[in-house]
């Protein structure tokens, strides 16, 4: 474990802690507003400076922590659970069903996704459920291919057959043979994924189509930064940073997961 | 080969209808109309409106009557820019959303590639821990992180680059390198691991022991058989670099076809969405015929 991975865990641990504990780590709630010092530069009193209605950057962006990280989390898993279920049946049953399954993965590639989560977000509300759903439908997908290739791989495997003789039936031999046998290349694929969500919720609040307040992301403090990013740029600053910071620390996590669980591909993509 | 890309094309329309109709009913079960505004219209010009645009009628009507018209190559009249067709607008803004994907699209097989084979090739050296360290870097950073701070320094500070608009060579700089630089990354990053892989084969220490010079071994015989795996990645790279166009174009103030569909599913701008989203989606599947076409005519063993 090299000193990034290192410093990627302590600064996710630290984020995540933030999230959940937001109220008892935040200086301030995320809509005190500090009349008389609106628009203020970082200063000790508050540490990223603050908005134009004088509220504290930092709580906002700790309590932000909550709602991009739970996008990013929930919707990989979910994107995964998915996945792996539709795709472990199109991969073991095969022949026309999988077929069938896997033309409509297809489709679903072919859509622009940008413009389908745009636009399911804004149809439900622009809220945190609305781009829950919309980065769920259309990320699945790959993981169901991924799961796909590997069950179709691995079901002609002696083990496999050995099960099926002693009379397995087929939810067992997914489940219990070979489910595990892939569960390396799911970890890995979790932690490449969620970066990439994050990342989606933060450039669609950035440009106002995601979401949308009351709530705040890490995308909507970039958003309104940039409005003022002239006159006042730490307001786009610390949002940034703190999306880059995170989705780079999962990256590095990311490869080291992949190193540590597959050493025989190590330093591969 | 023209046979097999018009076979192709024939496969693609099944998609395009199937993601016209999806865009159709999620466009409208989005909540508000076209028509809404703060003050509102009196009841007799808005059904006069609505009568003009055949949006009195049912849903599933009107649906038929948009494929009608879509097959005719006919999308219809804007709902927000009076007297403009959505062709008239696509064509006006495809130009430009194209350039910057190419212009992208060159930096990230510009500089990808050699990076990535650089790497490689010294293996575990400094070089290859900076290069690998900045495209880690650089499939972290948002693009619109990456823009705003190429913004900031190059327009706000230095003022060498011009921070928006769409007037000239002068202009496309900065955005195409905040569209490609994140693609950039994940290409040195792949090509990096294939040459890795294709280095430690015995046909390249046949070539050693034959004494051939390095650069025959890493452009000959090493690049070729690597860069399969990036060219399979090409298809959703376009797209990627296509779709994701709409954030660089918001912060550059672009006038393409992404800054319009941004304003287009404000304004609930049935038709203009419709018209960018299937462009798009045209995009996307003729990249894909086109990769899978580069592939067979590279590697001689593909036949389809």
């Amino acid at each position: 474990m090299n000193i990034l991975t290192k410093l990627s865990f302590g600064f996710l641990g630290v984020v995540f802690f933030s999230a959940v504990f937001a109220p008892l780590v935040a200086p301030y709630s995320y809509e005190t507003q500090d009349t008389l010092n609106t628009l203020a530069i970082p200063s000790f009193s508050h540490l990223m400076g603050t908005d134009r209605l004088g509220r504290d950057l930092f709580s906002r962006i700790i309590y932000g922590a909550r709602v991009s990280l739970f996008i990013g989390v929930l919707t990989t898993l979910l994107a995964l659970l998915i996945g792996t279920i539709y795709g472990s049946i199109s991969g073991y049953v095969g022949g026309r069903t999988d077929n069938l399954m896997m033309r409509i993965v297809d489709i679903v590639f072919a859509l622009p996704d940008m413009l389908m989560i745009i636009l399911i977000t804004v149809m439900m509300g622009q809220g945190v459920i609305g781009i829950f759903v919309a980065l769920t439908l259309v990320s699945w997908v790959t993981i169901a291919r991924l799961v796909r290739g590997e069950v179709l791989r691995l079901r002609e495997q002696a083990y496999v057959e050995a099960a099926r003789a002693l009379g397995a039936n087929s939810l067992r031999i997914v489940v219990r043979e070979i489910l595990p046998n892939i569960l390396d290349l799911m970890v890995v694929t979790l932690t490449f994924r969620i970066p990439v969500a994050i990342l989606a919720e933060s450039t669609l609040s950035f440009i106002g189509l995601g979401i949308a307040p009351p709530f705040s992301s890490w995308g909507t403090l970039a958003n309104e930064g940039w409005k003022a990013i002239k006159f006042y740029p730490h307001l786009i600053l610390f949002p940034s940073l703190a999306i880059f910071l995170t989705i780079l620390s999962f990256n590095f996590l990311g490869d080291w997961c992949r190193d540590y669980l597959d050493p025989r591909k190590k330093s591969l993509i | 080969m023209l046979k097999y890309f018009f076979k192709r094309l024939l496969h693609g329309i099944p998609v395009l209808f199937v993601v016209a109709t999806l865009t159709f009913i999620i466009m409208r079960l989005v909540p508000g109309g076209p028509f809404d505004q703060e003050k509102k219209l009196p009841p007799e010009i808005l059904a006069n409106i609505e009568a003009k645009y055949h949006l009195d009628q049912s849903v599933g009507v009107q649906y038929l009557f948009y494929l009608k018209q879509l097959v005719h190559g006919d999308m219809g009249p804007s709902y927000k820019y009076i007297g403009r067709d959505v062709t008239d607008i696509i064509l006006d803004t495809f130009p430009v959303s194209i350039t910057l994907g190419l212009l992208a699209m060159l930096i990230v097989v510009g500089i990808g590639v050699p990076v990535g084979v650089w790497s490689a090739y010294r293996q575990n050296s400094i070089v290859d821990q900076v290069f690998m360290f900045f495209a880690t870097l650089g499939i972290s950073i948002p693009s619109f992180v990456l823009g705003t701070i190429l913004v900031w320094v190059m327009s706000n500070k230095l003022q060498w680059l011009p921070p928006a608009l769409w007037e000239g060579p002068r202009y496309m700089i900065l955005p195409a390198i905040a569209l490609g630089a994140p693609f950039t990354g994940y290409v040195a990053r792949l090509i990096r691991s294939t040459v890795l892989e294709v280095l430690a084969s015995d046909y390249i220490r046949t070539a050693r022991a034959k004494g051939l010079t390095e650069t025959t071994i890493l452009l000959k015989h090493t690049l070729k058989n690597s860069i399969f795996p990036v060219i399979s990645v090409l298809g959703p790279l376009t797209a990627g670099l296509v779709t994701g166009s709409f954030v660089i174009e918001f912060i550059f103030s672009i006038p393409g076809m992404g800054s319009f569909f941004i304003t287009a599913v404000t304004n609930r701008d049935y038709p203009l969405i419709m018209g960018v989203t299937l462009v798009y989606a045209v995009l996307i599947v003729v990249a894909n015929i086109f990769v899978d076409m580069i592939y067979m005519w590279l590697d001689p063993r593909v036949r389809l």
